[in-house]
């Protein structure tokens, strides 16, 4: 079925819905604590902050059935190319989550042992930070990414959203061109 | 190694009959590829396993590379780094005050313990040691007990969780938030506190505390009640337990392993004991000991180890109530950490006293405030060595100092990092399964193993 | 750099530790802030402050100091009559650390015996074997930098415990940036196995005798040896809204 043959106009709107309920409601992470912030995400799993209440209780070890890779930790270089595998071996649909400073940004660790940010590495779709944050800061962030599931389009929106992602990227002013923001 | 055009064959080299029964050498050589030459003239497959960093069971970013043959492990090697972080490096450019930020964040399961050994060290290069005041020194020991409460718990926790007993964890992880909460209650924070600072500890703690934590002990009580309930008698648990990751009194004396693995085997070293900090030779509890040597013995050691903290907890908040209203700082304004943190409007800050004494009043609280938060205080030329009981075993801090602000040298014999080395004694010869018991009983924090 | 005289002189103001009668100067630093005593209240160059180790203590050291010294000194004359090292060809400096305690009996006070390379092995083999001195326990090896003390640049500091007598003890070996050889205690104390591997990857520390001395931290193919001096920490300046922080290894230090 090729993009021509897809649904699109409203057919399509309520796919996205139904798609987007259906994906959020149970996402599955992938074992990848690391450090520290992976004791809070554990403590997130655990009974007192409930993570099975939005499904995703069960930590998949095998990245193949799992949809969300929470790096929670530092990233350190050793490290970096198993991220990348994991990722790669997840299937479609995937999304990232980069809890803590260290996997947002490289965190209070700026050396040469620490990749500064897990953006480096593999795409991120929404960070939370922290040191290491509060179980709740994590549902909340996790709350977050589900909106952004819910309201992914798909097919034709899908490319067109890309490509104006891509040109409003292209416009943007870059950050350290922002002036006048310290203020 | 090549007779030319040989094909590949492998014989037992002469005169190898020191070499005990279950090392099989095998000279082998021929053309092409090794794999090809091992499989042929050994006639037998090498099967190689990678429990890679990520894996639901190791603990953490463990790897660990085992030759199986069948369901016996013939060779275990354990492969570290994924998580070194160059905190000694980093703590080089901070100040001393700011190393504690970073040395809490090794051993993150167990942060106040690298906090407590760190200050504990750098008092004794500035020669304060016997300055601290004593509440002080009530207040590190009471956090370095729940703190060890919290380990175990984390420990038997995720133990649990690696053999597939979900329900282990959860219990253990909701008997962790009660203690977490008196932590948040006293340090602000849940994990890696950077509470305990050199000279004391940062701030008092909150009113009505003592209540509070008796409190929450009482349900820590009835948790780790139920925790014992569930695993110590459960014959699945003791089947997978019993007998296995055996490190007996030689094996652990020899590779320097401390902590409940070595208390396993009957020897009674706690560092607490032997060598006192903090005031510990002034509280009244028990080190516990077993015999076997197993990863069952060192399970039952650990819950009976959160039984003896508890009673030190116990002790340490009469002293509390005691001791109110004492400062929890050296009295030396040249080196106490200056600002006592309140709630403030924003949520967080100093507290509007200090703020006005500082702005208002004494023009040297305000300098000392001042150097202090920038270039921190000097720490006199000179090396020093600390060592605490951390849950893991025997935390040994050596600190050099070359007269400056900064450490020159701040190194961290982990626990967890000389305990893994015993990965390959304690799994060879067993079952891949038990490969999971024995590195869960050695308890290791990657963390603190890769700094 | 010893060509400092000892005790105190032009405004060396650093206070000697108690119970440490001389210097040994390590490094000089240069403009630096914080130095006394010399007048000079700029913050600018032409601070000189002189970086002295603790030297060598003097006899007796106090509490079990002596004793221990001595019965080390026994057994090495016994192993010198085999062609081993004697103490004083093996022993280089004893240094007794009071950290401000007022006697030797003190909990925080240590000693540190500073080894000659060569006779490392000689000297642990001793320590762990005889029955009164017994240090079963070797808690790691500890890598120490300092780029200015020439000839002694690369130090392995190993810090031994004795279970039965209830002791602490330091040992303390140096070799030059030129030959960073030591050899490896590994067949007295097989605990210093990843020790001596993590002191090699960091410092570049060659350990002879090393079952397999290879990479523990770092990745197999990292080039360097991160925490030596001459090492940077490797950060990056962090961008944010018009203003740069640079990494902490480059910003002003006091």
């Amino acid at each position: 079925m090729g993009v021509e043959e897809a649904p699109s106009g409203f057919l399509l709107t309520t796919i996205e819905d139904l798609a987007g309920y259906l994906r959020k409601a149970s996402v599955w992470p992938v074992t990848f604590g690391l450090a520290c912030c992976a004791i809070e995400m554990m403590a997130a799993g655990a009974s007192r902050f409930d993570l099975s209440r939005f499904g995703m209780e069960v930590f998949r070890a095998s990245p193949r059935q799992a949809d969300l890779m929470i790096v929670a930790g530092r990233v350190s270089q050793k490290m970096a190319p198993v991220v990348r595998q994991v990722y790669d071996q997840m299937s479609e649909p995937k999304w990232v989550l980069s809890m803590g400073v260290c996997a947002s940004s490289g965190g209070m660790f700026n050396n040469y042992a620490i990749v500064q940010g897990v953006d480096h590495v593999v795409p991120v779709d929404i960070y939370l930070p922290g040191c290491p944050p509060r179980p709740e800061m994590l549902i909340n962030a996790i709350l977050g990414l589900h909106d952004h599931i819910q309201n992914a389009p798909l097919g034709v929106n899908r490319i067109e959203a890309a490509r104006a992602a891509e040109a409003a990227a292209m416009e943007a002013t870059p950050t350290f061109e922002m002036k006048g923001l310290l203020r | 190694m090549s007779a030319p055009t040989a094909a590949p064959h492998a014989t037992r080299p002469a005169g190898n009959e020191d070499m005990s029964s279950t090392v099989r050498a095998f000279e082998a050589y021929g053309d092409g590829d090794w794999d090809d030459i091992a499989r042929e003239a050994i006639g037998e497959e090498r099967i190689v396993v990678n429990m890679g960093p990520q894996h639901p069971s190791t603990h953490g970013v463990l790897r660990l590379m085992l030759e199986i043959d069948g369901e016996t492990v013939t060779e275990a090697r354990a492969g570290i780094g994924y998580l070194h972080t160059g905190i000694e490096k980093n703590m080089e450019f901070r100040t001393w005050t700011q190393g504690t930020t970073f040395c809490t964040r090794m051993d993150y399961v167990a942060p106040l313990f690298q906090e407590a050994a760190y200050c504990l060290a750098v008092e004794k290069l500035l020669g304060i040691t016997d300055d601290v005041p004593e509440r002080a020194n009530v207040i590190r020991v009471l956090m370095m007990e729940l703190n060890r409460i919290a380990s175990h718990l984390v420990c038997l926790g995720t133990g649990g969780n690696e053999m597939g007993a979900t329900t282990v964890m959860t219990i253990g992880f909701t008997a962790r938030e009660e203690i977490l909460r008196l932590f948040e209650a006293v340090t602000g924070l849940r994990m890696n506190h950077a509470y305990i600072r050199p000279g004391g500890v940062a701030v008092d703690t909150p009113e009505g505390f003592t209540t509070q934590a008796r409190e929450a002990l009482k349900k820590v009580r009835g948790y780790l009640k139920q925790l014992g309930d569930l695993m110590l008698a459960n014959p699945i648990f003791k089947a997978r337990l019993t007998n296995v990751g055996v490190l007996n009194l030689s094996g652990c004396m020899a590779l320097a392993i401390t902590g409940p693995v070595l208390r396993s085997t009957g020897l009674p070293y706690d560092v607490r004991k032997d060598n006192p900090y903090c005031g510990y030779e002034t509280y009244d509890f028990d080190v516990p000991t077993s015999k076997g040597a197993d990863c069952y013995d060192r399970v039952v050691l650990r819950v009976e180890e959160c039984y003896q903290s508890l009673k030190i907890v116990e002790q340490a908040l009469e002293r509390l109530d005691r001791t109110e209203g004492e400062p929890v700082m050296v009295a030396d304004k040249k080196i106490a950490w200056p600002a006592q943190l309140a709630v403030g409007g924003d949520g967080q800050g100093n507290s509007l006293e200090h703020i006005k004494k500082i702005m208002g009043t004494s023009m040297e609280a305000l300098i000392h405030h001042f150097k202090l938060v920038t270039e921190g205080f000097r720490v006199p030329v000179g090396q020093a060595w600390q060592t605490v009981e951390h849950p893991r075993g025997e935390l040994g801090v050596h600190v050099v100092s070359d007269g400056g602000t900064r450490p020159y040298r701040a190194h961290f014999r982990d626990p967890s990092f000389n305990n893994l080395q015993a990965t390959s004694v304690m799994c060879e010869g067993g079952q891949v399964a038990d490969v999971v018991v024995a590195v869960a009983s050695l308890d290791p924090v990657l963390g603190g193993v890769d700094r | 750099m010893s060509d400092v005289t000892p005790g105190g002189d032009q405004g060396s103001a650093l206070t000697p530790p108690e119970g440490a009668a001389t210097f040994e100067v390590v490094e000089v630093k240069k403009g630096m802030f914080g130095v006394q005593g010399s007048g000079d209240t700029s913050g600018y160059g032409g601070l000189v402050t002189p970086v002295a180790m603790p030297a060598a203590s003097p006899r007796p050291y106090g509490s079990w100091f002596d004793q221990v010294v001595d019965v080390l000194a026994e057994v090495l004359a016994d192993g010198a009559r085999v062609g081993g090292p004697t103490y004083d060809q093996a022993v280089e400096k004893v240094v007794v650390d009071l950290h401000g305690a007022e006697s030797p009996d003190a909990r925080q006070v240590e000693l540190t015996l500073h080894v000659a390379r060569e006779h490392l092995v000689a000297v642990c083999q001793a320590l762990r074997d005889d029955q009164d001195l017994r240090f079963e326990l070797s808690l790691g090896v500890s890598g120490v930098h300092y780029p200015h003390d020439a000839g002694k640049e690369l130090h392995a500091v190993y810090h031994l415990t004795s279970v039965t007598h209830s002791r602490r003890l330091r040992l303390e070996v140096a070799a030059p940036d030129a030959d960073p050889h030591i050899p490896s205690t590994t067949s007295v104390y097989p605990a210093n196995d990843w020790h001596e591997r993590e002191t090699f990857d960091f410092f570049g520390i060659v350990f002879d005798g090393h079952p397999a001395l290879t990479r523990i931290e770092m990745p197999d193919d990292w080039v360097g040896h991160p925490q030596r001096k001459d090492y940077p920490l490797g950060g990056i300046p962090v961008e944010y809204k018009g203003a740069t922080v640079p990494p902490p290894d480059t910003r002003r230090s006091y």
